[in-house]
């Protein structure tokens, strides 16, 4: 299979290389031996049962756990050895399964919290709501469906609603590879729809991997599918190829 | 936006305002100097509480050891006051004069080189604030950087003021053991003992305070105050938004230490002393009751929590002192079941409304039909 280019043709033209990504929680390989490429401007989905691995490959990107071994490369930058802000810093954004906003703010401090500028603590305590703040937060909130909400406290938003906040603090960052873990679980039908609309509309210019189970989503999105079993890549390709794969069949699509 | 802002900062300023009326007019106007200077020693502790306002409330780290930043900033600014009433004149029946009389009394024949520096005031003021945010730094530094949160982090502190008080009443040559640094004079040849300078004192340390919760105010309503808030929501949210979530929790505890140290000085000031009675367990957990029954998200609340706990203390004491402790428990379990939010929830959910409605009433139906209705978010 195609699955896995050659190591040495490698790092300059993919925008990420996972190669090699293994994490054992107390010798239980959650991720085995685990190698993946994305390329620019790719909307790459990851499907796989309960269990097999995916938010924990996502927390490895993002450094939210350490790797036992193996490496992740971004624009050539080895990210395993870097810290989680740093990894962000360069371009890395990373949405939560569970919506993870912060309830005692308004929809706009939320966003301007995650506005890349003034991170340390005294560019924090002079930071200014100026007028370019204030039009970025205004424009992510007009694509995710809140401009209407942005006075409103975060705890008072709908689950959907919540999620999409979420993506928009991403968004405010504008990271050229973008995570999302399961953004459309416990929405409503037409949430799902203005959900994949939204996704489709923030792809420019940036790569995005999505973790999914609504196949139905995932068609509507992926360039790429990448099917996780056991912490191990079982197919990969598009979604076509991915769906006739009798392996896939069998432990996935076809219970 | 712009106008919900300015009200949240003219409604801080108009509570500013009403303690300071209260500070500075009325207390003094009613209370007799005995009864003032007691006041002002309950207002050295609301240091220590606006501080754990912006520590605990807002940031979500509950420290159990404020009372050795207090205890710190207060010993530091002892030391200075028992060098300079320690002339070799005034200490001349001394075996060795011109040192701390305890220092005598412990055989210790020469000052010890931490002491010396103590002799200039402008070191002294500056060790008020630094060496208590420079323990803080190194505790938070450990902790956080390890990413040590919670509960950890509230025995740890508890340990350190266990450990801080038995090495200060262990080194009793050094630091005046249990009975701590006394017979305290003059302040750069200022008598301090005087109901005059008392009053003075009374002054300074509330201006301090207001001056202390004004800054507050200030981080509070930037966005370091807002970050604080979304650490303790969702830290792990604040860290992929590309922050260093440590260096945050660091500078919060070092500021609430650098007030407890300021709130420690002036406590030594005014009473004339300092001991290892302030630097305990118990007085670091009197401190957070202060601020939990005053309201742990409010600075204010924190100052007349200070004030009512002491005030209740100091009656309750003079007829039970032995109930006491019996007495501060119950309240504390009372706030944290009844009233999470303390005095300053209770304000807000049954006092300010109606304040609120009295105000719109009188404005033009126009002009209060504006906020709320659209995000204003044009300047
Ligand atoms: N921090 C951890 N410690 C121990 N086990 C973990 C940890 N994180 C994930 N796992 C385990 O790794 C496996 C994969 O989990 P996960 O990546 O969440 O799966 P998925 O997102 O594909 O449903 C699960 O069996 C899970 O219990
Ligand atoms: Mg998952």
């Amino acid at each position: 299979m195609n699955a896995t280019p050659i190591t040495d043709q490698m790092a300059p033209d993919f925008l990420l290389a996972v190669e090699g990504l293994t994490v054992s929680f107390d010798g239980f390989k959650a991720v085995d031996d685990l190698s993946f490429y994305v390329d620019e401007n790719e909307i790459r989905v990851i499907i796989g049962p309960n269990g097999a691995g995916k938010t924990t490959v996502l927390d490895l990107i993002c450094g939210r756990t350490k790797a036992t071994s193996g490496s992740v490369k971004f624009k050539s930058t080895e990210l395993t050895k870097l810290k989680e802000y740093e990894i962000v810093r360069k371009g890395v954004g990373r949405k939560f399964q569970n919506p993870s906003i912060y309830d005692d703010l308004t929809v706009f401090e939320n966003l301007e919290i995650s506005f890349p500028r003034g991170r340390g603590v005294l560019g924090a305590l002079a930071f200014k709501r100026d007028a370019e703040v204030r039009e970025r937060v205004q424009h992510v909130a007009e694509t995710i469906f809140l401009a209407d909400q942005l006075n409103r406290k975060a705890e008072f938003l709908s689950h959907g609603q919540k999620q999409w906040l979420e993506i928009g603090m991403l968004l405010i960052q504008d990271p050229e590879l973008l995570m999302l873990d399961e953004p459309v679980a416990g929405m409503s039908v037409a949430e799902r729809k203005k959900t994949a609309e939204l996704l489709n509309t923030i792809i420019k210019d940036r790569s995005v991997i999505v973790i999914e189970h609504d196949m139905k989503f995932v068609e509507d999105i992926a360039h790429k599918v990448t099917v996780l079993h056991q912490g191990k890549i079982l197919s990969e390709g598009s979604m076509a190829k991915v769906k006739a794969d009798p392996k896939v069949i069998e432990v996935y699509l076809g219970h | 936006m712009q106008s919900e802002s300015f009200t949240l900062r003219s409604k801080d300023l108009i509570g500013v305002l009403i303690l300071a009326a209260l500070l500075f007019v009325i207390l003094p106007a009613i209370l007799d100097p005995f009864r003032l200077n007691m006041v002002g020693k309950y207002l050295t502790y609301a240091f220590v509480a606006v501080g754990l306002v912006l520590c605990w409330g807002n940031a979500g780290i509950l420290s159990l050891g404020q009372g050795v930043f207090f205890g710190l900033g207060g010993y530091c600014m002892a030391m200075y006051l028992k060098l300079e009433s320690s002339s070799i004149e005034a200490t001349k029946i001394q075996s060795t004069p011109g040192i701390p009389d305890f220092m005598d009394w412990n055989q210790i024949t020469e000052l010890p080189f931490f002491w010396v520096p103590f002799k200039s005031l402008g070191f002294s003021l500056a060790a008020v604030v630094l060496v208590p945010a420079i323990l803080a730094l190194i505790i938070a530094f450990a902790l956080f950087k390890r990413r040590v949160g919670g509960v950890y982090f509230a025995i740890i502190t508890q340990a350190m003021a266990a450990i801080v008080t038995i090495l200060i009443v262990g080194q009793q040559g050094y630091t005046g053991g249990i009975n701590g640094i006394t017979d305290l004079r003059t302040l750069h040849g200022w008598d301090i003992r005087t109901d005059g300078a008392k009053t003075i004192l009374y002054f300074v340390n509330g201006g301090l305070l207001i001056g202390c919760i004004l800054l507050c105010q200030f981080i509070r309503r930037s966005k370091l105050g807002r970050i604080l808030v979304a650490m303790r929501d969702k830290e792990d949210r604040v860290r992929f938004s590309g922050y260093d979530v440590a260096s945050y929790k660091i500078f919060v505890f070092c500021f609430a230490a650098a007030l407890a140290g300021i709130g420690g000085a002036m406590f030594t000031l005014q009473v004339g002393f300092m001991s290892p009675s302030f630097v305990g367990i118990v007085p670091s957990i009197e401190m957070v009751i202060y601020a939990a029954v005053g309201g742990r998200l409010s600075l204010l609340g924190a100052v007349y929590g200070t004030l009512l706990v002491n005030w209740a203390k100091t009656s309750f004491s003079e007829s039970f002192p032995e109930l006491w402790l019996f007495g501060l428990g119950g309240l504390f379990i009372a706030v944290v079941l009844l009233f999470p939010n303390g005095l300053a929830g209770l304000y807000r959910s049954y006092v300010e409304p109606r304040i609120d409605a009295l105000f719109t009433r009188k404005r033009s139906p126009g002009a209060d039909a504006a906020p709320g209705a659209a995000p204003t978010l044009a300047e």
